[in-house]
This record gives C-alpha cells, sequence and structure tokens, in this order.
C-alpha cells in the first residue's frame, strides 16, 4: 500500500480523466484541480439541455466542451476533462485538439472494481440507466489501457483501487523543460557554430569568456546561448562538443538543438539516416574520438530541449525561430518547427525548400533570436533576429548580446564549405528587412475595437465604429504611413468666461492649471494658420535610412488627419529645404546628434490650406450677408420716414452688419495671398524626436529657445512664437499676461495656448491638459457666426460642455506621444501605425467642433 | 433674406388687398427656424412695395438640428442660411402670404386673375448654376430679369465671384402665379432644402406648379432639385407630370445613376453605357476564367455584385470597399435583408482598404477593381499592388480604369482636367499598359488589355482594361 502520493502533471497540460460511470472522477477533479480547469461533460449536457444525464444532445455537449476547453488551452491554462472517455473515439478527440494547441495531453485513469462503481451510482438517484451499462464501460477501458501511449498521451497515470485513488494528496504541476523564464541572463546568444572550433574561442574570448581549465565562464556571470548546429560540415565538430558540453554541463550555457545536431543524434543511436549535408565530415571526425566521447554526445545531444522561453518570457531562442503560439509548449509539431522552420512546400531554383517567412507575421511580445538560415547580415524584424551568419559558409559567427542588444561577430577564416545558395542575395535596396516588411501593413490590428497600451495614460480603447472612419480617411487621402510617425491631438478651450462679451478668457485658463496644482505656465501666441507636422532630414538618404522611403524627398509636411499639406511637391520640398538649411546653419544636427527631425508647428497663411473652405464657407458668409443687409437697410431706412414703427428693425438689423463686417476683418486677416515661397510662414513649437529621443521631458521655455535659434537664421519663412512664462501665483505676472492677450487679440490675433511649464505634467487624478486655448472674441466670429456676440446668442453659447473634448485631448496626446516613442525605439511599424492610426480614430468621436 | 414685390398699376395699393397685409402695420410670422417680418417700404396710389425679411436665429438653427458628429468640420455656426433666399424664403412665403398663393381675396376677389406689371427683387438668392441656369428658370415663364453678381470679398479679388445674386425680375402676371413661381423656384435654384424632403412635398410641388411646370422646359431640373435629389420622389412626380415615355424616365435614371446635374442627354446616356459595360466586361472576363469564388475591390454601391450575384457559376462573392457608406447602400441595393440563409452564404460585404494586406481578400480565384485605381494616390499603388498581386494572389485579376487620352473628346475638355474630382491620376493607354506590364512580370501573371467602349481610332475607347492570370508553375518554368 502506497500512501501520500503526489502525481506529476506538466504545468501546461490537457488532462483527459478516463474511467467507467461511477468511477469517481468529479470527486477526483473537485479535489485536485480548480473548479474553473475542470470541463465536464455532464455539465454541458446541463447547459445545452436543462438535464445532465440527456444523452441525446451528446454531441452538442461535447461541442461545448470542445470550445470551452480551446479557449483555455489557447490561453495557456491547464484543462481537465471529465467525461468517461472510455472509448478510443472520444479520446482521440482530446488529442487532436491538445496537438492542435501544442499542449501535451495526459491520461489520468480511474481504473476501479465494477462494484464500487455500481455502488457509487446506486446512491444516485439522477443515475438510472441500465445495468449493463457499467460493465461495458470497464471492459472498454480495460481494452484502452495498453494503446493509451499509442493514441498519443505522452503521460500515462492509473489508479487501480479505491486505496490508490485516496492515496493521492496533490497533483504537482512540473514547469515545462522549455519553461526557463525565472532565468534573466544576460546572456550572449551563439549563431550556427558547425564546428568552426577557432572562430568559436575566438568570439568567446572578445564576448570576455574565459577558460579555467575546466569550462568557459564570463567573469560577471553571463551564460552562453548555443542556438543548435553545433555540428557537421566544419572543421572541428568534436571540439565544438566538448566546449559546449562542458559549459551546458557546468552551467554556464544554455544549448537548443538544430536539426543537423538532430541528424546527428539518429546516426548515432544506429538510425538509417542519408549521409548528406555535411554530416560526413562529423562521422569522420567523430570516428577519430573514443567511444565514451561518442555515447556522452549522443546523451547530450538526446537531451536537448526543442527551445527556451527566458527571462519572464520576454526571450525565447530557438534554432529556426518559434512562432507565438508555440511558444512555450509542447508537441512534435512546436520540435518540427524550432529544427526547420516552416516551410510553404515549394523548392526554390537551387532545390533548396522554399522557407516561409514566419518573422514577417510575427507579431508576439517575445523578442525571437534564432538562426539556421545563412543571412550576410542579422537583422531585425518583428522582435525577431535570425544571427546565423553561415561561419562554415566563410561568412562569420555571430553572437548577440542581450538585453543589450549588441552584435559581436568574429570573420570566419576560411570558407569550410561551399554554399548551395549564395550567401548574398541579389539585394538592390538599401532598406532594412524591417523597412521592407513594413511596405504593406495588415489591416487586421486595425479594424475593430482596439486597446493600445501607452506611456503617459492608461490603456486608450478605439473603438470600433471609429476606426471604421479612420480606415476611410488613411486609406483615401493619408501621406505613406511610413511618414505618420505622430499626429497631433486636440486641445480643449478654457473654460467658458462670463466676462463681458467674452467667451473665452485668460483667467479661466489660468484658473485650469491652478487648480491642477502647477504654479508655471508658459503662454504662446496662437498662430492662426494650419496645423502642420513637419519632418526633415539632411538629405533623401537619411530618409531612406530612417525611415525607409525613396524618392519622395527630404521630408514631408503633413496635416493634423495625414495629409499631405501641399499638392505641389516642388512646394513641398522647397520649404524643406529652407527649414534644413536653417537647421544646418544653427548647427541643430550637431548639437542633437542627428540626421533628422520632426517638428510640431503651424503653417501661414490659414488661406494657404483653407482656400476652398474660405471660399465655399467663410467669404460665401460674408459676401451673402454684406449684400443681403446692405439692401435691407437701405430699404429699412427710406421706409423708416414714412414708418417710424421700423426703428427697431433699422437697429437690429444695422447692428447685425457691423457684426459681419467685424467678421470679414476677422477671416480677412488670416489670409493672404501667396506668390512666392516666402510668403508661406512656418512657426514651429513642439520639438517632437530626433534620433533616438521624444523631447517630452523638456520644458516648454526650452522647446521655445531652441526653436528660436534655428528660426533666427530664415526669418522670411521662421518664425519663433513670442511667448512668455507667467508665475501663476504673482498677480502681476498673471494680469501682465491678460493686458498681452488682450492686445494680441484686440490686433486680431486668434488668442493663445497655455501651457504648463513641463511638457508632461500630472495631478492626483493623472495627466493634465497639456495646453489649453484661450480664443479672442473677434476670432471667434469664424467659429460661433458672426452674430454671436449679441446677447440673446451669447448666453445661449455659454452652455458648453468640456468634458468630453479634454477626455479626447488627453487620449489623443498620450497616443501621439507613444506613437513617437515606438519609433524612435525602432518598433515595427505596425506599432507605430496603431498610435496615428488611434488618433485619427478618436477624431471621429463626436465632439462639438467648435470647442 | 429679403423679398420684395412692387405693383405700379393704380390703385398700387392693390397689393395689399391682396397680400392681405395692412400697409401702416409690421407684422411677423414664426418660422420654425425664426421670424418674417411684413411691411411696406412705400404704400400710396403710385406705387407699393411690400417687403417680406427673413429674422432667422442663427444658433437656434444649428441647435435644433445638434451636432451631426463633427466630420472634421467646423462649419456649422457659419452658415449662409440667415442671410440668403432659400426654402426659409419659400416657408415664409406660404406662411406670410396665403391667402394669396392660395387665390384667395376676401375683400377684392376680383383681383385674384388680374395680371398686374410687377416687380421682385430678392436679396440675395444663392444659384447653383450661375446666371444662365437662373435665366433658364425664370425667361421660360416671361419674366425679364436684372441679375447682379458679387464678389467673394472684395478684399480679395482673386477668390472671384460668389455664388449669390441680387435679382430684379419683372413680369405681367397675377400675385398668385408670381408667388407660386417663387415658391417653387427660390429652392430650385438654391438646391438645398432646411428639412427632410418627404412624399408630402410631391403634393406641394404639384399644386404650385400646375399651371406651368409641365410646359416648362427645364421640368426635369426643376423636379429633382426641388425633391433634392430623392430619386423616386422625383420618378413619383413626374409620372405625374410627364406624359409618359420609356426615354424620359430612363434619362432620369441615367441622371441620378451617373450623378451628373443636367448634362446633356446623350452625354449622360453615354457615360451610363459605357459604366454598363465595364461592369459587364469585368463580369464575362470571371466567367470564361471559370472563377468560382470571386471578390470586388471596390465594390462601391454594389452594382458589380448584382451582375455576379446573378450568375450561378460564382459561388460565393466578396464585396469589399472603402467607404462604409457606399456598402450600406450596397446592402440596401442587393436587398441582403430579403435574401434567405442560403443566398446569404453566398455573399459578403466588407470595409477593406486595398492599401494594406487583408487576409480575407486572400483565397480567391477572381477578382476585379473596376475604376478605382485612380482613386488613388500614385505612391501608394505600391501597396495596393503588393496587397492584390503578393499576398491575396487571386488567378484572375480584372483592372478597369479611365483612359486619359479620350479626354480631349468631352465638350467642356479641359488640359489637366479630370473626370472626377476624386481620381488622383489618369492614363493614357501606354501609361496603364507600362504598370500593368511591370506588375505582371514582378508577380508572374499574364496581362492581356482591351478597350472598353466604342473605340475612336484616334483616341481609343473611354475606358481601359486589363485582364492578369496567374501563370502556373509549369508556365512559369517555361518562361
Amino acid at each position: 500500500m502506497r500512501d501520500n502520493k503526489v502525481i506529476k502533471v506538466p504545468e501546461l497540460s490537457l488532462i483527459v480523466l478516463i474511467g467507467a460511470s461511477g468511477s469517481g472522477k468529479s470527486t477526483f477533479a473537485r479535489q485536485h484541480f480548480k473548479e474553473t480547469e475542470i470541463v465536464s461533460s455532464d455539465k454541458c449536457r446541463g447547459m445545452v439541455s436543462d438535464d445532465e444525464n440527456n444523452q441525446v444532445v451528446s454531441s452538442d455537449a461535447f461541442a461545448l466542451a470542445r470550445y470551452i476547453t480551446s479557449l483555455r488551452l489557447k490561453n495557456s491554462l491547464l484543462t481537465v476533462i471529465d467525461a468517461t472517455n472510455v472509448q478510443d473515439d472520444a479520446r482521440k478527440d482530446w488529442i487532436k485538439l491538445a496537438r492542435e494547441y501544442h499542449v501535451l495531453p495526459v491520461a489520468l485513469v480511474l481504473n476501479l472494481p465494477e462494484k464500487v462503481c455500481t455502488e457509487r451510482n446506486a446512491l444516485r438517484s439522477d443515475r438510472d440507466f441500465g445495468k449493463h451499462v457499467i460493465p461495458q464501460h470497464i471492459s472498454q477501458l480495460k481494452r484502452s489501457l495498453k494503446k493509451l501511449k499509442l493514441e498519443g498521451f505522452r503521460h500515462v497515470i492509473e489508479l487501480k483501487s479505491l486505496e490508490e485513488v485516496n492515496a493521492v494528496t496533490a497533483i504537482a504541476r512540473d514547469p515545462l523543460y522549455n519553461n526557463k523564464k525565472n532565468e534573466k541572463g544576460p546572456f550572449d546568444i551563439i549563431g550556427d557554430v558547425h564546428g568552426c572550433y577557432d572562430e568559436l574561442v575566438e568570439l568567446l574570448h572578445n564576448l570576455a569568456y574565459v577558460h579555467n581549465g575546466n569550462f568557459y565562464a564570463h567573469p560577471e556571470g553571463r551564460r552562453a546561448v548555443f542556438l543548435g548546429d553545433l555540428v557537421d560540415r566544419g572543421p572541428k565538430t568534436p571540439a565544438v562538443l566538448k566546449l559546449v558540453m562542458e559549459m551546458v554541463e557546468a552551467g554556464t550555457a544554455l544549448c537548443v538543438p538544430g536539426n543537423h545536431d538532430i541528424k546527428l543524434v539518429r546516426w548515432l543511436n544506429g538510425k538509417n539516416v542519408q549521409v548528406k549535408h555535411g554530416l560526413a565530415e562529423s562521422i569522420g571526425q567523430l570516428s577519430a574520438e573514443t567511444q565514451e566521447f561518442r555515447d556522452k554526445a549522443k546523451v547530450f545531444l538526446d537531451g536537448l530541449v526543442s527551445h527556451y522561453v527566458l527571462d519572464e518570457g520576454k526571450l525565447v531562442v530557438a534554432h529556426a525561430g518559434l512562432k507565438e503560439n508555440m511558444q512555450g509548449r509542447g508537441s512534435g509539431a512546436v520540435r518540427e518547427f524550432c529544427y526547420y522552420g516552416e516551410t510553404t512546400g515549394e523548392i526554390d531554383e537551387f532545390g533548396l525548400p522554399v522557407r516561409y517567412n514566419w518573422a514577417a507575421e510575427y507579431a508576439g511580445k517575445a523578442m525571437v533570436v534564432y538562426g539556421h538560415t545563412p543571412v550576410p547580415l542579422p537583422q531585425w524584424l518583428n522582435r525577431t533576429i535570425d544571427i546565423d551568419t553561415g561561419c562554415v559558409f566563410g561568412g562569420a559567427l555571430t553572437a548577440l548580446r542581450y538585453p543589450e542588444k549588441e552584435l559581436v561577430s568574429v570573420k570566419a577564416a576560411k570558407v569550410y564549405c561551399e554554399p548551395v545558395r549564395p550567401l548574398l542575395p541579389e539585394k538592390q535596396s538599401n532598406l532594412s528587412l524591417q523597412q521592407e516588411n513594413d511596405d504593406v501593413l495588415d489591416i487586421a490590428e486595425l479594424i475593430g475595437k482596439q486597446i493600445i497600451e501607452t506611456k503617459y495614460a492608461h490603456n486608450v480603447t478605439i473603438r470600433e465604429e471609429n476606426a471604421i472612419a479612420a480606415l476611410e480617411v488613411m486609406s483615401r487621402f493619408a501621406v505613406n504611413p511610413k511618414w505618420l510617425i505622430y499626429l497631433p491631438p486636440t486641445m480643449s478651450p478654457c473654460k467658458t468666461s462670463e466676462e463681458g462679451d467674452y467667451l473665452e478668457y485668460p483667467s479661466e485658463g489660468f484658473e485650469y492649471y491652478k487648480n491642477a496644482g502647477v504654479k508655471r505656465v508658459v503662454c504662446e501666441e496662437k498662430h492662426m494658420g494650419s496645423r502642420a507636422v513637419l519632418i526633415v532630414g539632411k538629405d533623401e538618404g537619411v530618409i531612406e535610412r530612417v525611415f525607409g522611403i525613396r524618392d519622395e524627398g527630404i521630408g514631408t509636411v503633413y496635416t493634423r488627419t495625414g495629409r499631405a499639406f501641399f499638392n505641389e511637391k516642388e512646394t513641398e520640398q522647397a520649404l524643406l529645404n529652407r527649414m534644413n538649411d536653417a537647421l544646418v546653419a544653427s548647427g541643430f544636427y550637431e548639437k542633437f546628434e542627428t540626421d533628422w527631425v520632426c517638428l510640431d508647428t503651424e503653417l501661414m497663411p490659414w488661406s494657404a490650406k483653407a482656400q476652398a473652405l474660405l471660399e465655399t464657407q467663410y467669404a460665401s458668409v460674408g459676401a451673402a450677408a454684406t449684400h443681403a443687409l446692405t439692401e435691407t437697410l437701405a430699404i429699412l431706412n427710406a421706409a423708416l420716414e414714412r414708418n417710424p414703427l421700423l426703428a427697431e428693425l433699422s437697429e437690429r438689423y444695422s447692428n447685425k452688419l457691423d457684426q459681419v463686417s467685424n467678421y470679414k476683418s476677422a477671416y480677412g486677416n488670416y489670409c493672404w495671398n501667396v506668390n512666392k515661397l516666402e510668403d508661406y510662414k512656418i512657426a514651429p513649437f513642439h520639438i517632437l524626436a530626433t534620433e533616438g529621443k521624444v523631447w517630452t521631458e523638456q520644458n516648454h521655455e526650452w522647446h521655445m529657445e531652441t526653436i528660436k535659434s534655428f528660426c533666427l537664421k530664415d526669418p522670411a519663412i521662421l518664425l519663433a512664437t513670442p511667448y512668455r512664462i507667467v508665475d501663476l501665483e504673482d498677480a502681476d505676472s498673471v494680469n501682465k499676461a491678460t493686458e498681452w492677450w488682450l492686445s494680441l487679440t484686440g490686433k486680431g490675433g486668434e488668442g493663445m495656448v497655455i501651457k504648463p511649464y513641463d511638457f508632461v505634467e500630472r495631478d492626483k487624478k493623472g495627466l493634465v491638459q497639456p495646453a489649453v486655448k484661450v480664443r479672442g472674441r473677434e476670432y471667434l466670429r469664424i467659429i460661433y457666426g458672426p452674430e454671436y456676440t449679441s446677447e440673446e446668442n451669447l448666453t445661449r453659447l455659454r452652455s458648453r460642455s468640456l468634458n468630453a473634448k479634454r477626455s479626447l485631448a488627453m487620449r489623443e496626446f498620450a497616443l501621439g506621444v507613444e506613437g513617437l516613442e515606438r519609433f524612435i525605439h525602432k518598433e515595427p511599424l505596425r506599432k507605430v501605425h496603431q498610435c496615428t492610426f488611434g488618433v485619427l480614430a478618436l477624431e471621429s468621436e463626436p465632439v462639438d467642433p467648435r470647442l | 433674406m429679403l423679398l420684395t414685390i412692387t405693383n405700379r398699376h393704380k390703385p398700387a395699393t392693390d397689393l395689399s388687398f391682396l397680400l392681405h397685409k395692412h400697409p401702416a402695420k409690421i407684422q411677423s410670422v414664426e418660422l420654425s427656424n425664426g421670424k418674417a417680418h411684413v411691411f411696406y417700404e412705400r404704400a400710396d396710389d403710385e406705387e407699393c412695395t411690400a417687403v417680406l425679411l427673413l429674422d432667422i436665429d442663427p444658433v437656434g438653427l444649428v441647435r435644433n438640428d445638434g451636432p451631426k458628429g463633427n466630420d472634421f468640420a467646423l462649419e456649422q455656426y457659419v452658415n449662409d442660411r440667415p442671410y440668403v433666399a432659400s426654402s426659409f424664403m419659400s416657408a415664409a412665403i406660404a406662411k406670410a402670404f396665403s391667402t394669396a398663393l392660395n387665390g384667395r381675396c376676401k375683400d377684392k376677389p376680383e383681383l385674384v386673375d388680374r395680371p398686374f406689371s410687377l416687380e421682385v427683387k430678392l436679396a440675395v438668392l444663392p444659384v447653383k448654376g450661375g446666371e444662365d441656369f437662373l435665366r433658364k428658370l425664370f425667361e421660360p415663364l416671361g419674366y425679364t430679369l436684372n441679375v447682379t453678381t458679387h464678389l467673394l470679398d472684395p478684399a480679395f479679388p482673386d477668390w472671384g465671384q460668389s455664388r449669390y445674386y441680387t435679382l430684379i425680375l419683372k413680369n405681367e402676371i397675377t400675385v398668385q402665379q408670381l408667388l407660386s413661381h417663387l415658391y417653387v423656384l427660390i429652392p430650385v435654384c438654391d438646391n438645398d432644402k432646411h428639412y427632410w424632403v418627404t412624399e408630402h412635398e410631391v403634393e406641394k410641388l404639384l399644386e404650385k406648379g400646375k399651371d406651368w411646370l409641365d410646359t416648362h422646359p427645364e421640368k426635369k431640373t426643376i423636379v429633382r432639385r426641388y425633391l433634392k435629389h430623392q430619386r423616386s420622389l422625383a420618378n413619383k412626380a413626374l409620372e405625374v407630370l410627364v406624359s409618359k415615355n420609356e426615354e424620359d424616365t430612363e434619362l432620369l435614371d441615367a441622371d441620378f445613376d451617373a450623378g451628373l446635374d443636367a448634362g446633356p442627354a446623350d452625354e449622360a446616356e453615354k457615360v451610363i453605357r459605357i459604366h454598363d459595360q465595364r461592369l459587364i466586361a469585368a463580369k464575362d472576363v470571371l466567367l470564361h476564367a471559370g472563377c468560382k469564388r470571386v471578390v470586388d475591390l471596390g465594390c462601391g454601391e454594389g452594382r458589380l455584385m448584382k451582375l455576379l450575384l446573378a450568375e450561378r457559376a460564382f459561388d460565393y462573392v466578396l464585396g469589399m470597399d472603402i467607404s462604409y457608406r457606399s456598402l450600406e447602400i450596397a446592402k440596401e441595393r442587393l436587398k441582403l435583408e430579403r435574401f434567405s440563409e442560403k443566398q446569404l452564404s453566398r455573399v459578403r460585404l466588407i470595409q477593406g482598404s486595398l492599401t494594406y494586406r487583408d487576409k480575407r481578400i486572400e483565397g480567391f480565384d477572381g477578382a476585379t477593381l473596376v475604376e478605382v485605381i485612380e482613386h488613388l494616390d500614385q505612391p501608394r499603388l505600391t501597396a495596393l499592388e503588393r496587397t492584390v498581386f503578393e499576398f491575396a494572389k487571386p488567378a484572375t485579376v480584372v483592372i478597369t480604369t479611365p483612359n486619359a487620352e479620350y479626354n480631349i473628346r468631352f465638350p467642356d475638355y479641359k488640359e489637366g482636367k479630370m473626370r472626377h474630382s476624386d481620381h488622383r491620376f489618369e492614363w493614357t493607354r501606354k501609361e496603364f499598359e507600362s504598370w500593368a506590364s511591370a506588375i505582371a512580370s514582378k508577380y508572374s501573371y499574364d496581362v492581356s488589355f482591351s478597350p472598353v467602349g466604342e473605340v475612336d481610332v484616334e483616341v481609343g475607347a473611354l475606358s481601359q482594361m486589363a485582364v492578369f492570370k496567374l501563370k502556373t508553375e509549369k508556365e512559369e518554368f517555361l518562361s
């Protein structure tokens, strides 16, 4: 009699209980597993028919059980199937499902005597099926026992008596062999060695490993990770094996197997394998070694685990790479993938299988480092990197230092083996793998509801209907998505003023920041032009290298919805050249250690971009109103002599005419004809990003001053924005800023933008508005209509709610900055695009457009 | 905003009896978004000028409708409606002068049918179609016109003329006729309505136009514009109005479908025929290629899909378009809600873009892009090429696009002017063929070209079509 038995199962497995009706499966499951881990056929029967014993609905019940199980397995959750499973047909389906999700199927058999089962069932009033059922189950079970391994169960656990069942005290969950999430490195991951011992030794030396007489070790405890294909083709396979085995044994290295290693093991095991592709060299070299060594090598290679998941799941290493849905899982298919990768089934012109480029579609969170396919230069693609640089073919042996992401290479001393396919493919493009891959983005990550993680705010949710709108605008009008690293956020006005005939007044803007605990703000003059994002590089080569864009000039200017600002490319490039010259002249590029910059700007005149709107809307209203009102007043004044009762109407319409004339001068202030390049004015106000850096940590004074330093180099086009710093606790400082606003708007200016002194400010509740606008009374006529200042209109317009606008401004700000961060960290374009697409989608949320 | 009616036929004040408004008073009537004031500029024996002055509430105008999304737009409050003669003016006429409009006059019934020499001033009247159109509307009814145009903004003469006119009309006519003409024709000039056009409008139009609309040479345009492009309503009105003949209704359909605005009849017909030809040509290619699963990329409002669904040879028809609105219309046009489950399993509509890779369009053996590519900026075509030919990879692909050479045959031809405001480019046959051939060789397709429409020896047909066939492995090996 055994007691206190602990059963071991793999932590991610599909446990199929097998036992006759009445064998106590459900009781056993409840004792040892979480309720949510158990998928019971009876429960499913109940859910689809209100009767847990209804045998008629078996197939529906099974479909439900299968569905629940598949979702659990997809989410990497251990699952227990509580059903009789005495027939091989029933078990076959579960094994198939386990394979589909690359989890290990485990059979847990409750092989109890008929008497026990019958007695148990007799106690239950709801189990009233024929006497023959239990004996039949038991006979089916007994016939099944021997076949279970053959059917595909990786572990079979059999409990043969009530005593054995009761003796089970716990079920221990063993981590999978590939789970080394606790090992955080740092690592030096080394590509395919193929017997190139000399290069390996040199590489280890370069990586500062030292041989202590027994094995190589790193003085700082770094560990080597070998990506497999240690053997074949090269000159010193046994020496390489010795070195790696020593390190792995000593714990200074990890190793995953490659397809060549696996084939060698099979040969060592006496299997019939074709001696091709460099296996002959290994066999020859190993025959000079002792039998003892060959046995040891066999055991070592046999024991290698297909892949490892390291550093809390952030790093995956496998010889040929690994798709996301296979990581940390175990199945024959997973091993095959790790050894060979995925092939399309086609054969290329060199007679080699065509590899399916899984990395091009990789969207997993873990970094995947792999080898297997020789490449001239390791390149990142969607967080994956192939570091097999074909040492044995005369290339180099490469290591990737993790987490530093640095590459260290040693040139091959010679060509040991002529490659079948040339190592250097015909590559005409200068674009990186990632940039080529980014030429076409996948729609799947944009449509439907999306949740985007951001650094500055909580997750931002994009609703499906907004994504629909954004997709249309983006596809029909936007520039090449590779340019779109940023879209500017919307900006909320200050709270509504009650002062005189003002709808907005500076005091409410100051008050907002004061209440948020901000002591200092920056007031910037608000230019009335059009928002423009401007990207400029030193030359076209820079744009190609950094943005992966060819033949589109030295940069771009696009609007807040991602459309090209200029219809004529020549104008755009001419302006960008002027900007570039100014940046060069001011030493900007050297100072910022960059070859490019992305700026947030206002581009004037308004009429340059809004001409159509001006003609169809603003000027039209002005023309209609002027002529209609002039005509009306002529009649009213003529009739007034005869009918004094018309005095009131006359005054009313003459007031309307005054307001319309103010309205016309309001928009007229922002319009001028553009006949030459110098008629454009660009006023940058944020330095958004340069190489490797997003400038949100610098305060607005810094932004303004830095911008001024290059604007001064070309004052004919570049405009340094007037600004002042206001101490909110100093009444005098506040008053002066208010007077400044009055004088700006008195001269027809749009108004000003108040920003917290620091780019990113938070209060108890989270982010504070990054900016608040205070627009001038006259300017607002072009927003609220010519007659908005009439008392009867103003009182109604004062009731406006800012909540939706403010929430939107915050989310768009967070997304905008997130996009920039992702771009400078060289994330795949789809990660960047998700953010800019998100801003555009949010812009389609229904918010009062006058705010 | 302003309408004046002047009578100089002694005693001129007869007008005030007809209008049923006292010459010494200022009267106001309530409108849905404001008021209209009625008073007299002058009212004596010599001359009587009645004034109808609109006082539209600009804030209320927007508030009542509520903000309709934001459409990336800002223009709601800045609106010409308070200052122009529009359907608001018609409503004001109906309300302030209802007795006159209905041909009643309590005190002097004999005046109702008497023609007066009347002068009317409208300030300002928005006109879509310009002075020509204005004359075409009023001259057949016997009016003489004095038209004053207005610059958009005298401070910016480069911006050109506005669409607003100050209009003086003179005619020998009864007051009722005058008001009926104005009631119908003001919104027709403006081509807009401040309210949703319902079936009720048909009755109003027929009633107000009973004496004159049937014989007016511009009746089709008047009906269509008055009913604000409600096609079925317009047809209904025409059915009543016109002694129907086939040609007329066909033409009407043509106008709507092509989105044309009263172009010359033969032009409209030509455009329609060509579009149908394109669709049929595309369908025939797919049929002959033996395609089973087909996808219409850029399906728009579903015209090609309708043809495809009618063919039993196609097992499955997928329609994709970037415009959600178009898809909604397609859904209605195809009458999907009336499909049986089995029929529904053959068809699907999805929103998608040709510049993004899309797994949903993979696995089809036929694809069509009928008049689609020219709606993309040329640099974005690279993305489209890869989406269609590298990733979706249907065995047969049909692409049609306008033949730019043909444009010179259009009566309003202007160098560089494209056929549609959203066309980003239009290609000559040579340009199209070189683009398509490059794609074919890059992605292992064979390509052949054919004209669509009647071929002009010099400039080719209106439209051009390329048919791509994916090379089989064997062909590829041989090539």
